[in-house]
């Protein structure tokens, strides 16, 4: 048995620390030492010592008993990293002060994304809900390996063993034994089948308050971004892009550029020309100085409101069908009271904090990429193919993330092959340069979430029921012509188009969800919420139209309308009733309002409280959310994403647009493309619904009620409607 | 080209570009990685400082600029007030992202160290320079009255 468990077993290990090889090198090497200076790991414990035991691809723990989590997902400030850890650590029984976190290596066929198919990646507030079984089981089988070993090493029976934070216990013999001490033995044991995963009372971890792993070293300016990423010799890039979407290079004059002090080379790469310089500073000026003859024959040169025109023009025409239930003409035509109403939304830029970057090492036979990476095995795809090197000789060290909001997870990879494309361009020498973006790069750089015009309609029987209602959506596709359309368009639909449109919770008899898909140069992307970002607003402002036409009030409307909605219901009649909706109206000068989404199978809803003063100026009080987001895993973290995507998504509504004037972007860095500041930020009440279902994600969901509940709430303190996006200037309301 | 000021409470001489924006230098010169670039315009507080006490953007003041002064950046923070306010960044979870919270610790630093008892509107005037994308505002104010209690116990 013993020889039979450890020929099992041995070659698993090494199977795991060779195929990891570079993977190996890679989690030990990430956050830690760079050009002499030493970085400390996520969490708290040292690396271990000796051979670890590695039960899995997510598990190691060492000789002095720290436990390695590795996410498979990035920590861009979602949370990701606690919660992952937190669901190893509890199945487990992890000493939760001994966890700490690497990110893994780039490989879908351990690491894939069971949301996204054979991806590794982060997105669609997945992480929790496809990792949930997984690392259950992981940090499940863990536990029994280590509690076998401590049966064989005491020669006792594994039902007399318990465990707790760390440590094996016999209480019989009053024996024990820490995690640490029994690696040696666990790595003969067999990594088991099956495992009995914990009874949700038994948690200790998940459900409760767990501080997040990555807290410490983000107070401290520890934490190790791309952006402090350091290796000898290093160069950094900037990169000069066309003005206009859609422009290529005619030819450039590198004299002014390369006579500036530290300015290294000047090459030409397929999205521009980049400046290579021994630091920012002498890249920036040499950029400055660098001269580009553009050629924008093929550029969008139309302006973003020529845009909206033509959108509208679109909305008026035949479109595919998204949804279609009953006869919603017919219905509208027939109907006591017709509504109807458009809604205009800008593209809005992702702005995350730390402006994109990605270092890159590369050889005739070797890519080797550090960056904030949301799509591993895409950017390691389009990585090797821009390198012309095989997927398996690139290798990705994931840090953390200054914010992405989406922008970082592209099917294009479009910074990652900037940056490799420019060290191909170098020579590929294996000089590691650091590609920088500036802010303006990021804000005329394009992957917007797109515009939108949306056109409803709606019609009310005398008895103020919801009859019939057409939705129209135009706008740009975001999953055209990238790997995800084969799968995701069917019949002419991009389901993230129509997404919180066509999926409309409420019932109505006769409803019709079109949607006409527009093309243009200018690149677009999922933002966070994707969809619902702004088909939340446009049903939730309109359904608010329809409620007051109806007489009634939003919240009591709106609870009709999801009587088969138990989840949906439920955190409206919370978000209500934390609200203190019953009440009623609010003084002169103040309005509440209300709107529920479900995004990524997490119900949200919101009550905004405003004040309105008589120039129009608007002041968001209070936001009361809801939220089922299935098991909690960790209430804090679920509370932290509440309030961010709340005053995300404030922001957006009240400041972000990115506009074009002749195909040029008019916004260039905070000043011009506002987003919400300390003194705009609303009290936020966060409530979550006790739930024993599945988990699902919460990074996102929270940014697609708020535009609309505060909309709804300018209405009710003003009487006015808001359908152009962003809300108008005070001067203009 | 050379400029020579106190950094973190030791002198430090650089020989550069008196253009170079003292966020380059720090972080690329002096191997002070903490201090973060976020809009290179004095827009968004990334990347503060304290300069002679007072907080600062440093990605538009010019290293000519703090000759002969002292400059303090995240990783110098030594004060009472700094440890209170990280202290109660840990202890309410601020950071998500975490790109931006040197800065937003700095300024609350510098606020802290002025003000002990700062009110709301005290937060708002001395932390709207300082943007955060990931929104924890919230936190981030409720931190500050946390910071302001403890260090009056």
């Amino acid at each position: 048995m013993t020889q039979e468990t450890t020929a099992v077993r041995q070659p698993t290990r090494r199977a795991f620390l060779k195929g990891a090889g570079s993977a190996t090198a890679i989690t030990l090497t990430i956050g830690f030492e760079w050009a002499g200076t030493t970085r400390r790991a996520v969490g708290v414990a040292a690396p271990s010592a000796g051979t670890p035991f590695a039960p899995n691809a997510f598990l190691r723990i060492g000789a002095d008993n720290s436990v390695t989590v590795i996410a498979k997902h990035v920590e861009m400030g979602q949370g990701a990293y606690t919660g992952i850890a937190t669901i190893v650590a509890e199945e487990l029984d992890a000493n939760w002060s001994l966890v700490r976190v690497e990110s893994a290596p780039a490989d879908a066929t351990r690491y894939a994304n069971f949301a996204l198919g054979k991806i590794q990646g982060t997105g669609g507030s997945s992480a929790m809900a496809n990792s949930w079984m997984q690392l259950r089981e992981a940090g499940a089988k863990g536990r029994a390996m280590l509690l076998s070993a401590a049966a064989r090493q005491w020669h006792v029976p594994v039902t007399e063993l318990t465990v707790a934070n760390g440590i094996v216990y016999h209480p019989g013999s009053k024996r024990q034994a820490p995690f640490g001490s029994l690696i040696r033995t666990a790595a003969l044991i067999p990594v088991p089948d099956q495992v009995t995963l914990k009874d949700p009372k038994d948690f200790k971890l998940i459900g409760h308050q767990v501080p997040r792993v990555d807290v410490p070293a983000k107070v401290d300016g520890s934490a190790q971004f791309t952006l402090d990423v350091v290796l000898p010799g290093m160069l950094v890039a900037l990169l000069k892009r066309p003005p206009l979407f859609g422009a290529t290079v005619r030819s450039f004059d590198a004299s002014a550029a390369t006579a500036i002090p530290g300015v290294v080379k000047v090459v030409q790469v397929p999205r521009g020309v980049a400046v290579v310089a021994n630091g920012f500073w002498a890249a920036k000026q040499g950029r400055d100085a660098l001269k580009v003859d553009w050629d924008d024959v093929n550029a969008e040169k139309r302006s973003s409101t020529a845009i909206m025109d033509e959108y509208r023009r679109i909305a008026e025409q035949p479109a595919a069908s998204a949804r279609s239930e009953g006869d919603s003409a017919q219905a509208i035509r027939n109907a006591a009271h017709k509504l109807s109403a458009s809604f205009e939304f800008p593209f809005l830029a992702h702005a995350p904090m730390e402006p994109l970057d990605a270092v890159v090492k590369l050889t005739a036979s070797s890519c080797e990429i550090w960056a904030g990476d949301q799509f591993q095995t895409v950017d390691q795809g389009n990585a090797a193919k821009t390198a012309g090197l095989d997927p398996q000789q690139v290798s990705i060290h994931t840090l953390y993330a200054g914010g992405s909001f989406g922008r970082r997870a592209n099917p294009g990879s479009d910074f990652i092959v900037e940056a490799v494309s420019i060290a191909k361009a170098c020579g590929a020498d294996g000089t590691p340069i650091k590609l920088q973006w500036t802010r303006e790069d990021d804000l005329h750089g394009g992957l917007y979430r797109p515009m939108y015009f949306h056109k409803l309609e709606a019609g009310l029987s005398e008895k103020g029921e919801l009859t019939g209602w057409r939705h129209v959506i135009v706008g740009q596709s975001i999953m055209a012509d990238t790997l995800f359309a084969p799968i995701m368009i069917k019949n002419g639909i991009d389901p993230t188009s129509v997404e919180g449109a066509a999926t409309i919770a409420y019932a109505i008899p006769n409803l019709t969800v079109d949607l006409a898909t527009t093309k243009s140069p200018v690149p677009i992307l999922w933002w966070r919420v994707v969809g619902s970002s702004h088909t939340t607003f446009a049903v939730e402002a309109f359904i608010d139209e329809v409620a007051t036409a109806a007489g009634e009030d939003g919240f009591t409307f709106r609870r009709k309308l999801l009587e088969h909605q138990p989840r949906m219901k439920a955190v409206l009649e919370l978000a209500a009733e934390k609200a203190g909706w019953s009440k009623g109206p609010m003084p002169k000068g103040k309005g509440r309002g209300i709107a529920v989404a479900e995004a990524f199978k997490t119900f949200v809803a919101q009550v905004a409280e405003v004040s309105v003063d008589e120039t129009g100026h608007v002041k968001v009080d209070r936001i009361v959310c809801a939220v089922d987001c299935g098991t909690a895993i960790n209430p804090d973290v679920i509370a932290a994403q509440m309030e961010g995507g709340i005053g995300f998504g404030l922001g957006a509504v009240l400041y972000g647009q990115i506009t074009l004037k002749d195909g040029r972007v008019e916004q260039d860095n905070f000043n011009s493309y506002r987003v919400l500041r300390m003194n705009e930020m609303p009290k936020v009440e966060v409530h979550i619904v006790p739930s024993a279902e599945a988990p699902t994600g919460v990074g996102e969901p929270g940014v697609a009620p708020v535009g609309p509940a505060v909309a709804n709430a300018i209405f009710a303190a003003t009487g006015k409607r808001i359908h152009v996006l962003p809300f108008p200037k005070p001067s203009a309301a | 080209m050379s400029t020579s000021f106190v950094l973190n409470g030791k002198p430090i001489t650089l020989d550069a570009d008196l253009n170079m924006p003292l966020l380059w230098a720090v972080r690329e010169l002096a191997g002070l990685p903490g201090t973060k670039f976020g809009c290179g315009m004095a827009l968004c507080g990334a990347c503060t400082v304290h300069l002679d006490g007072q907080a600062i953007r440093s990605c538009v003041m010019p290293l000519s600029g703090v000759a002969g002064r002292q400059v303090t950046t995240v990783e110098g923070l030594q004060s009472k007030p700094a440890k209170a306010v990280q202290a109660a960044w840990i202890s309410l979870q601020v950071p998500q992202c975490g790109y931006c919270q040197s800065g937003q610790v700095m300024s609350a630093t510098a606020l802290l160290e002025k003000n002990t008892a700062p009110t709301d509107a005290d937060i708002d005037a001395a932390m709207s320079g300082n943007i955060c994308r990931c929104a924890t505002y919230s936190r981030i104010r409720a931190a500050i009255h946390t910071a302001a209690q403890s260090l009056k116990a």
